[in-house]
């Protein structure tokens, strides 16, 4: 699957598998991008990781 | 049987998860805690139990309680998670259990901060009571930080930042022992290490197998007691090698990250995990 990176533009190529919410590093400029739905695939960048996050 | 597992972000734990459970052949059904709009009373998550992943301890402790209270069990309970979330109560349940931990102090004003720290003497750490991966720790090696810390943490606003929670400092081999829990039996540990005193993988820390000893295996089944009113729970203990006290629990982790140890230490923690779930459902259907 492909879409478009929402930061630089960037073509992504996105495993089949794919789960929405998953978190895709865009290859050409790094953002996280958050897998919003898969059918459409839809991403946005990923939130800034909050201060409660973790284990 | 309908398992939910809890999660915003999917991270490789949360894809682990899953394949675990459709290996075992049981659906998983994803629930998302930024899609719960529970009116109270008239709540009903869809899964007869749930597997708590939320990579946000507040959202994911919430979302533990409303499930529990709509008559759905959670790995970890909610009792669980609220005490492992928060450094103050885990260190409380150690104290209560005689489980060793390095010396600790609490203050809740600047002024007190400052005679804590002195109290456990340098160099000390502080951490915030709430948060992982190694997130804001710092050590302080004389008063001169001490003072700027305190007024930094002041300065920073968030109320969590005025709770001071002072530990000393192990003079670790260079390494820190990360245990897993399933109950209250260990199943695997790592060594993870680095030359930073911050060894947690989030931070660049190395993992390796470390052998279960039944010193790892009796001291983390007593932590994990001790934090769960006995029951144990799906944990990770995080243990520091004292050259003279031996080792000491430094904390318990409620929803624990496991990437970097299945190959390591050769144990199938997901499938562990995904039986500890399926058996307690198959506890209560015989209760």
């Amino acid at each position: 699957m492909q879409t478009e990176c929402v930061e630089c533009g960037a073509e992504l190529t996105v495993p089949e598998d794919v789960m929405q919410g998953e978190i895709l590093p865009c290859p050409e400029c790094g953002a996280d991008l958050e897998v919003i739905t898969v059918a459409p695939l839809v991403v946005e960048l990923a939130p800034t990781e909050m201060e409660d996050w973790g284990e | 049987m309908r398992i939910g597992i809890l999660c915003s972000r999917v991270r490789v734990e949360e894809k682990l998860l899953f394949a675990a459970f459709e290996g075992l052949g049981v659906p998983v059904v994803r629930l998302d805690e930024r899609a719960i709009a529970a009116r109270v009373g008239d709540y009903a998550p869809e899964a007869d139990v749930i597997l708590e992943r939320s990579v946000s301890t507040s959202a994911g402790l919430i979302a533990a309680q409303l499930f529990e209270a709509a008559g759905v069990p959670v790995i970890n309970t909610s009792a669980t998670a609220s005490v492992c979330a928060d450094k103050v109560r885990t260190t409380l349940a150690l104290a209560q259990a005689g489980v060793p931990q390095p010396r600790t102090a609490i203050a809740l004003s600047p002024e007190a901060a400052l005679q804590a720290i002195e109290q456990i003497g340098y160099p000390a750490v502080l951490k915030p009571p709430v948060g992982s991966w190694g997130r804001l720790l710092a050590r302080v090696n004389d008063r001169d930080a001490a003072e700027a810390i305190i007024e930094h943490k002041e300065v920073l606003g968030g109320i969590g930042h005025h709770i001071y929670y002072v530990q000393e400092y192990i003079d670790k081999p260079a390494r820190d022992i990360r245990a897993f829990v399933i109950g209250t039996e260990t199943i695997a540990a790592i060594y993870r290490s680095s030359p930073h005193w911050i060894t947690n993988t989030a931070r660049g820390g190395h993992a390796s197998n470390c052998p279960v000893t039944p010193e790892i295996a009796d001291l983390c089944g007593r932590a994990a007691r001790s934090v769960s009113g006995g029951a144990g729970g799906v944990l990770a203990i995080d243990l520091l090698e004292d050259a003279e006290r031996g080792l000491l629990v430094c904390e318990v982790n409620h929803t624990m990250e496991f990437r970097n140890s299945i190959d390591t230490t050769g144990v199938n923690i997901p499938e562990h995990i995904a039986r500890y779930v399926l058996d307690s459902v198959g506890e209560r259907q015989h209760a």
